[in-house]
Order: structure tokens, then C-alpha cells, then sequence
């Protein structure tokens, strides 16, 4: 155990620089993950305003509120915030940047410059989207996918939108080269890789699909620019050039994303089931190794959202099977985590709660993904709001959800503060009667055939987009008082002891917060990671 | 892995560096990956047209930038091979002329370039539109490749002179130079690029 005095934890240390600027140029890792917090709830917000605003719009049967054109532009921006801003960053830049170097017993990241540098590439990438938003003929109107060939030919802003786009993937490929380095050279003595806790594994799973995928991105999105700009005529029909390969170009990188965007996310559930069970984890390796086998096979499935783009008959049938097999270590790791709950000594506390709503509503997104891979009914759901509602399963029931959980299971420890557990039982009330009510009312809606990204919608649909609407209201309620109640707690909430929820990786082992160094002495492992004193040996 | 000696004692890790520098050089392979995969697409879809696309390009210019690039790398890893020697100045002599190769290589680039845009042969070009579809998408994708690629060189150019002065300055040294052999790396990748575009490009006909 450490024995840091108090005035050296990272949040009240001053070094060269003071107040503001010790923020803005510290390559301290946990400075980072603040940093990163901090502007991603921000664009998360901006994203919920855009949100709110298309649900008004659909329960306005005249639409007096905004103009078509702006629709498009409102659910652009949207995708494009919540998918580039919050969730690809997600829990990796935050939470991998807080915990990974402490969770394996390093006293920093591996380049710690670089990582500092990584979030000036995520703000940088962020003002330019915001720019693209108001200069130029309007805002890019394409959908966060920038499909050709309608993103070659719009009049909008498209260009500086997709620029935006590439150097967030930059950010997040820096991201992943750090981490992967970390994770080779860093780990504490005594910890090998089966050793490891399991959100280091994910975040290692991650890194991996960051570097290898998200090139592929950067270069589509440079031909769009260069096609825009110059007209080289890849994708573009009246030059010979094939719009199907943006597709399968721009899902080689985006279906792998989203393994980006869940892996991290059901790493930190992997790390709250066993300390808020007491127990360890059932079937360590099998998780571990799923996180691998998602990144495998997670890279394979990418046309499968392209089943009515005109593929043979032989690729939608390859690609629906693969999509089937990407849900095997997925129930695997749902399986395992339930088990490790059986015969625990279960401590209901906030980031059980959540971590549970996580299982449960990505749960319900991973099934309706096999519904979708299935090739005849996949015909049926296609661009309706069923897959609406099954993306914001997947990406906001679980990777919102698991954020949550993470943030409410490592706040005592990031700001060496308690938060209040009434308000964060009252606010998942909220969070998850909301977010059923919206987004279930989605999958309904497009099973009965209501078009995403339409504009207005027919009669019959009413009911649900108004049930949807309200749905809305009642989760960003729960939003503002999660957040509100947290945003209390930093300043005003009780000081947290170093381990409130007697967890037992090495993140628990230094205080709360941690000292700018995590550790006095690096830490040597013999054992591990979920050895519980109290757990009798089964 | 068994080099994993444990970089928590030394505040320096160059095994992690250059780990950091094989994954940043992963990430540009699959950048030009992407092209590679439009490249093959599209040759599988024109193979006749990009035969008579390649035919317009200069081939003995192409050779000649092979040469020089190979050359290049040839001299990058002699600087290296200095510094481990402890001859700094030797090492900035050859990382210069190192640069200067990729000057000219650069410059021979900007000739057959503008040779290109003289017969028309560029993308949106009036006399392009009247080709073939086929041959109008190996103009863009030899453009957009060649060009993707003479951006790396134009980088790989300005970091070693970074290098060529951080080792005037004495930042590298004989038993500090992981920076220099990152460069290296960087410069061999530009290297291995160009033998793919070679090929693909010069010599489809």
C-alpha cells in the first residue's frame, strides 16, 4: 500500500505548468483521461440536443420546427458526434487512459507525450467538425456513413466532415499503438498475460482492431475528399467507378468499429461482476479469449450490412454465417458473467445496477443483430428504424450503459470522491424506463415498416413516434441527473477511502485519488487478478 | 515475449519504441491496404483498360525511381550502421544524402506528373472523359496512389533531416539512437511501397 501523502495526488499536483495549462499540457495518463471525459460528456450533450430535436420533430404532425434539409443535417450531426466524439473514444480513451496503466501496475502509458497528443487529435478533429457544421453550402447532410455516391455529388460541407473524420481516426489509432506498447512493456513483474485483469485484455483486443482497421477508414474517406476535389472516379458510376466499393470499404473499418466501441465496455463489466459479486470471475480464459475471437471475427462480417446493396448470392450467404458466428463469444462472455453472479455474495450497489442493465439491454441488441444477419428477414428490417433501435441497443444500452457502470465504479477512484446512491438509483429509474420506451418503441416501429431517417411519417406510425418522443424526454431526464448528481459529487460529494467497493486489482491498492505516480514502489503479482480473501475455494 | 525485460527500472525503452514504431508502420500498410483492395477491384473489372493505361506510363522513368529509392534505403541503413560505430558525422553525411535521393526521386515524380497532365491524363481532364471507363479509374488510382505515396516520401524527407540534425546536435549518439533507426524504418516502408506501385502501375501494360 502506498503511502503518498494527500498533496501529491495527480488532481491537486502542479508541476511546470499551473492551473489550466497543468491540464491542457500534462502527459500525465490520468490528466488525460479527464481531459477526455470532460469534452467527451460535452460532444455526448451536443449529441442528446440533436436527438431531442428529431424526436420533436416527429411528434410536430406539421413541422413547423425545422426544414427537411435541416433533418438530414440534425441526424448527421448526430451519428457523427455520438459515433466519431463519444463512443469510438468511449471507454477506452477514458477509461483506458485512467485505469489501464494503474490496473497493471505502470506508473504512466508507454508514450505518454503521444497520448497527450492523441486527445489534441480528437479536439482538433472535433473544432473541425464543428466548422464543417457552419461554413461552406450547410451542414454535410449524408449521414454519419458518407455514402457514395449521394456524398460525392451533395452540395454540402461534406468534405471538411469527412476531414473531421480522418483525423479522429487518427486519435483513436494513437490510442491503440499506446496501448498495445503499454500493455507489452508495462505490465508489473510477476503479471504475464493470463495474469492480467480482463479489461486490459479487451482494451489489448481493441488496440489491435484500432490499428488494423482504422487505416482502411482513413484512406476511404481520403478518396471521398479526392473524389469531391478532383473527381478520380473510384466511386463514382458516370466514370466507371462502383459505389458498392465504398460500401465495402467504409464497413471493413465500421463493422469493426463497433467492436471498438463494445470491447472496452464489456471489459469494465468484467471487472465490476466479481468485486460487487465477491467472487471471481467464472471462466477467465474463455472471456479473455472471446475478447480475441469478437476482434477475429468481428473483422469478417462487414458486408453483412450491405444484404440489399446487390452482393451475390454467395457473399450474403458467407457473410450472414460469420455474422451468426460473432454472436458465439459474445453469449459467451454474457454467460460467463451471469455465472460469476451464482452463489456470489451479490452488494447491490449503483455500478451493479448498471453493469446488470448493461447484460440485459445488450443482450436484446446482439439478438436483434442475428434477426438482421438472417438474410430474407434482413430484407424486411433494412434501413427501417428496427435497426435504429437495435444500433442504439448495442451502442447505447451497452456501450452507454457499461460507461456508466465504469464511471460510477471508478468515480471514488478518479476523483477521490463518493456520489450519492439515491441519485443514482433514481436517475437509472429514469435512464431505463426511458431507454426501453424510446428505443423499443423503435424496434416495433420498424418491424411495421416506418423508414429510418425519414422526415415525416405516415398515420399509422403516430402512436409509436409518440411513444418514442416521450420515451425521450423521460431518458434525458435520467441523463441530466446522472450526470448532474456526479458533476455534485466531484466537488461537493464525500471523500472516498481508497477501495469502497473491496476490490482486490491494483487499482484498489493506491489511493483515491491516485498519487502522480500511481505507485511509490511498482507492484509485483504472484497470483490472479480475482482473488477474493473471502471466497471459500470451490 | 522474452526481450520483455522490465522497462519499469530504465526510464528509456527502446524495444518499446521500435514496438511502437512496427505498430505505426502496421497501420500504414493497411492505409495503402485500402488502395491495394480498390486497385485489385478495379483491375479484375478493367483488366484491358489498365493494360492500356499502363502502356502511357514511362516505365524506364518508373525503373529509374526504383533504383533511386533502393539506393535510398541502402544509405539509410549505412547511417545507421555509423551511428552504431560512433561516427556521428559520417551518419548525418549519409542521412543527407538519403534526402537527397528522395529529392530526386521527387523531382523525376514531378516530371512524369507533369507529362501526364500535358497529354490530358488527369482526373476531370477534358481528354480523360473521352477514354474508356476502365482507363479513366487507373488515372485516378495512379494519381491518387503515386500521389498518397509522394506524400510519405515528402514526410520520410523532413524526419530525417530532423534526425540528420538532432545527431549534428548530439540528441543521438551511439548508444541513444532508437529515434534514428525509427526513421529508418519509416523510410525502408516508403521503399517497400513504391516496389508494390511499381509493378501495379508501370509495368500493367
Amino acid at each position: 500500500m502506498s503511502t503518498s501523502t494527500a498533496e501529491s495526488n495527480y488532481l491537486e499536483y502542479e508541476g511546470r505548468h499551473s492551473g489550466l495549462l497543468g491540464w491542457l499540457l500534462s502527459t500525465d495518463h490520468k490528466r488525460v483521461a479527464i481531459l477526455y471525459l470532460v469534452s467527451m460528456v460535452t460532444f455526448f450533450f451536443a449529441g442528446v440536443s440533436a436527438g431531442f430535436v428529431m424526436r420533436l420533430v416527429q411528434l410536430t404532425p406539421f413541422h413547423k420546427l425545422i426544414t427537411a434539409q435541416t433533418y438530414n443535417a440534425l441526424f448527421t450531426f448526430h451519428g457523427v458526434v455520438m459515433i466519431f466524439l463519444f463512443v469510438i473514444p468511449g471507454l477506452n480513451a477514458v477509461f483506458g487512459n485512467f485505469i489501464l496503466p494503474i490496473i497493471i501496475g505502470a506508473k504512466d502509458v508507454a508514450f505518454p507525450r503521444l497520448n497527450l497528443a492523441s486527445w489534441y487529435f480528437f479536439i482538433g478533429g472535433a473544432l473541425i467538425a464543428v466548422t464543417a457544421l457552419f461554413t461552406g453550402n450547410g451542414p454535410p447532410d449524408t449521414g454519419w456513413s458518407f455514402y457514395a455516391p449521394f456524398s460525392i455529388k451533395s452540395g454540402t460541407n461534406v468534405s471538411l466532415g469527412v476531414f473531421a473524420a480522418f483525423i479522429l481516426g487518427f486519435s483513436s489509432m494513437l490510442t491503440g499503438i499506446n496501448f498495445v506498447t503499454t500493455i507489452h512493456r508495462l505490465r508489473a513483474p510477476g503479471m504475464t498475460f493470463f495474469k492480467m485483469p480482463l479489461f486490459p485484455w479487451a482494451l489489448y483486443a481493441t488496440s489491435w482492431m484500432q490499428i488494423l482497421a482504422t487505416p482502411v477508414l482513413a484512406v476511404t474517406l481520403v478518396l471521398v475528399i479526392l473524389e469531391r476535389a478532383f473527381g478520380i472516379g473510384v466511386f463514382d458510376p458516370a466514370k466507371g467507378g462502383d459505389p458498392v466499393l465504398y460500401q465495402h470499404m467504409f464497413w471493413m473499418y465500421s463493422h469493426p468499429a463497433v467492436y471498438i466501441m463494445i470491447l472496452p465496455a464489456m471489459g469494465a463489466i468484467s471487472e465490476i461482476l466479481p468485486t460487487f459479486s465477491q467472487r471471481t470471475i467464472f471462466g477467465y480464459k474463455a472471456i479473455a479469449g472471446s475478447s480475441i475471437a469478437i476482434a477475429g471475427f468481428g473483422s469478417l462480417v462487414w458486408a453483412h450490412h450491405m444484404f440489399t446493396s446487390g452482393m451475390s448470392a454467395f457473399g450474403n450467404i458467407l457473410f450472414s454465417f460469420l455474422t451468426m458466428v460473432v454472436a458465439v463469444p459474445s453469449a459467451i462472455k454474457v454467460f460467463n458473467w451471469i455465472a460469476t453472479l451464482y452463489k456470489g455474495s451479490v452488494n447491490f450497489q449503483p455500478p451493479l445496477l448498471y453493469a446488470l442493465s448493461f447484460i440485459f439491454l445488450f443482450s436484446i441488441g446482439g439478438m436483434t443483430g442475428v434477426w438482421q444477419g438472417a438474410l430474407a428477414l434482413d430484407v424486411h428490417l433494412h434501413d427501417t428504424y428496427f435497426i435504429v433501435g437495435h444500433f442504439h441497443y448495442v451502442m447505447f444500452g451497452g456501450t452507454g450503459f457499461a460507461f456508466f457502470a465504469a464511471l460510477l465504479y471508478w468515480f471514488p477512484k478518479m476523483f477521490g470522491k463518493m456520489y450519492s446512491n439515491t441519485a443514482a438509483y433514481v436517475a437509472w429509474f429514469f435512464l431505463f424506463i426511458g431507454f426501453n420506451g424510446l428505443y423499443f418503441t423503435m424496434l416495433v416501429l420498424g418491424m411495421q415498416g416506418m423508414p429510418r431517417r425519414y422526415y415525416a411519417h405516415l398515420p399509422q406510425y403516430h402512436l409509436g413516434h409518440v411513444i418514442a418522443t416521450v420515451g425521450s424526454w423521460v431518458l434525458i431526464l435520467g441523463l441530466l441527473l446522472f450526470f448532474g448528481s456526479l458533476l455534485y459529487a466531484v466537488f461537493r460529494g464525500k471523500k472516498a477511502s481508497a477501495n469502497p467497493w473491496h476490490g482486490v486489482t491494483l487499482e484498489w491498492t493506491v489511493p483515491s485519488p491516485p498519487p502522480v505516480e500511481n505507485f511509490d514502489e511498482i507492484p509485483e503479482v504472484s497470483q490472479g487478478p480475482y482473488h477474493f480473501p473471502s471466497e471459500v475455494a470451490l | 515475449m522474452s526481450t520483455e525485460s522490465h522497462a519499469h527500472a530504465v526510464h528509456r525503452d527502446d524495444f518499446g519504441a521500435k514496438l511502437g514504431m512496427w505498430l505505426f508502420l502496421v497501420t500504414e500498410i493497411n492505409l495503402f491496404g485500402g488502395l491495394f483492395i480498390a486497385y485489385s477491384y478495379m483491375r479484375h473489372k478493367y483488366p484491358a483498360e489498365f493494360h492500356h493505361g499502363g502502356a502511357e506510363l514511362n516505365a524506364t522513368l518508373g525503373v529509374t525511381n526504383t533504383i533511386v529509392l533502393l539506393t535510398s534505403s541502402l544509405t539509410v541503413v549505412l547511417a545507421i550502421m555509423a551511428m552504431q560505430r560512433g561516427k556521428a558525422a559520417l551518419s548525418r553525411a549519409y542521412l543527407l544524402t538519403t534526402v537527397g535521393f528522395g529529392i530526386t526521386f521527387l523531382v523525376i515524380k514531378t516530371f512524369e506528373w507533369s507529362a501526364k497532365f500535358h497529354h490530358g491524363l488527369y482526373p476531370s481532364a477534358p481528354h480523360l472523359g473521352t477514354l474508356p471507363h476502365g482507363e479513366q479509374i487507373f488515372f485516378g488510382l495512379y494519381f491518387t496512389m503515386t500521389g498518397l505515396h509522394g506524400l510519405h516520401v515528402l514526410v520520410g524527407m523532413c524526419l530525417l533531416f530532423v534526425i540528420s540534425n538532432l545527431v549534428k546536435s548530439g540528441k543521438i549518439t551511439q548508444s541513444k539512437y532508437v529515434l534514428l533507426e525509427n526513421g529508418g524504418l519509416y523510410w525502408h516502408l516508403v521503399d517497400v511501397i513504391w516496389i508494390f506501385l511499381l509493378p501495379l502501375f508501370y509495368l500493367a501494360a
